[in-house]
């Protein structure tokens, strides 16, 4: 399945940010709304797809990871296991979920939390809007499975929330020893 | 914090469980400048039970000269010692998680995690409960690789012995 009208390339050649890791406070701020034409938010964007490419086992990344608080995340989920459907590589601004529901558990880490993991009920089907970098075209995806834990996971960064901020329980929460 | 402020200190403290019990331990901690770093509390099922690590400029016998009032009325059990900064050891598992039901009877947990031991496993969280005549187990553990296939027969077959119910599943965590 791909999203209409999106073509990655557009974006250009971004160059890979460091990734900011918790406690920073920026983790922890609701970003701003942006304009998905601003050619600042398009090179942010292609910035976003060059540092996830060069982060192994990243299947997603938001602006307030790398230090910058605005509604702008990448998502990438083909090949996972988990994943369902599917949507390839996208960038998405001032994303919002307008439906959620089969909701379950996971185990979910984070590449701002570098040392722990955590249980964190996501909703396993959800319908996203947003808007399209480059072109500013408002788009809606239904998606499933993996790819929706990835949103969700994505879309909170944006509000700024952490997994942690939604752990299942005083247990839920593991020292991470295991890197991909 | 990990750190070089002091040395590092584990602390217990036992108890029937009454509302303020983590306030008043963590106050006592706070006041003499202890730091509380990795902690565990939860309730067992009358008592309230707390394990945790500071990190203190002060000495064990201060701290838990500190901790006294606590214990004064003989409801609270405390105990303060001194603990080396040493890192747990690194066995490179993959984190795995099992869970064991059944009727209660005696030894279940010393079989179950004798057999996870004598496959390399590391256990890194454990609970138990027992309510009613029903007994749980679930478990943290850490296996070398290519050891959980063997591992689930050998468990399969302590289950079976012991008459409950044993699963031993992957629990590694997605990156996001
Ligand atoms: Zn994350």
């Amino acid at each position: 399945m791909s999203i209409e009208g999106w073509d990655i390339t557009a974006l250009g050649t971004g160059r890979a940010l460091p990734v900011v890791t918790a406690p920073e406070p920026v983790l922890s701020r609701v970003g701003e709304p942006v304009d998905p034409t601003d050619p600042q938010i398009v090179a942010l964007a292609a910035d976003l797809v060059a540092t996830m490419a060069v982060s192994p086992g990243c299947v997603g990344l938001a602006a307030p990871q790398v230090g910058v608080s605005v509604q702008l995340f990448a998502v990438d989920v083909t090949g996972h296991p988990k994943a369902a459907t599917l949507h390839g590589a996208f960038v998405l601004a001032n994303a919002v979920i307008v439906e959620a529901s089969r909701w379950r558990p996971g185990r979910e880490g984070c590449m701002s939390v570098p040392d722990l993991t955590g249980d964190v009920k996501r909703a396993g089907r959800i319908v996203v809007t947003g808007e399209l970098p480059g072109s500013g075209r408002k788009v809606t995806i239904t998606t499933d499975a993996f790819e929706a834990r990835a949103l969700q996971h994505e879309i909170d960064h944006c509000n700024g929330l952490l997994f942690l901020d939604k752990v299942s329980g005083a247990h839920a929460i593991y020292q991470r020893k295991v890197y991909l | 914090m990990t750190d070089v402020h002091g040395a590092e200190l584990a602390v217990t403290v036992i108890g029937p469980d009454r509302t303020g019990i983590v306030a008043d331990v963590a106050e006592a901690l706070a006041r003499l400048g202890a730091n509380l770093t990795d902690s565990t509390m939860t309730r067992l099922r009358g008592h309230f039970a707390m394990t945790l690590i500071c990190t203190a400029q002060a000495s064990a016998t201060e701290v838990e000269a500190a901790l006294l009032p606590l214990s004064a009325d003989g409801q609270l059990l405390v105990t303060v010692r001194d603990v080396g900064p040493d890192e747990p050891p690194h066995n490179g598992g993959l984190p795995y998680l099992l869970s064991v039901h059944g009727a209660d009877r005696l030894g279940i947990v010393a079989a179950v995690t004798r057999v996870v031991a004598d496959a390399g496993g590391n256990v890194t969280d454990l609970s138990t409960r027992l309510v009613g005549p029903l007994y749980l187990l679930v478990a943290e553990v850490d296996l070398p690789e290519g050891v959980p296939g063997e591992l689930t027969k050998r468990l399969a077959h302590v289950a079976d012995e012991l008459g409950v119910e044993v699963n031993l599943r992957p629990a590694g965590a997605d990156v996001l």
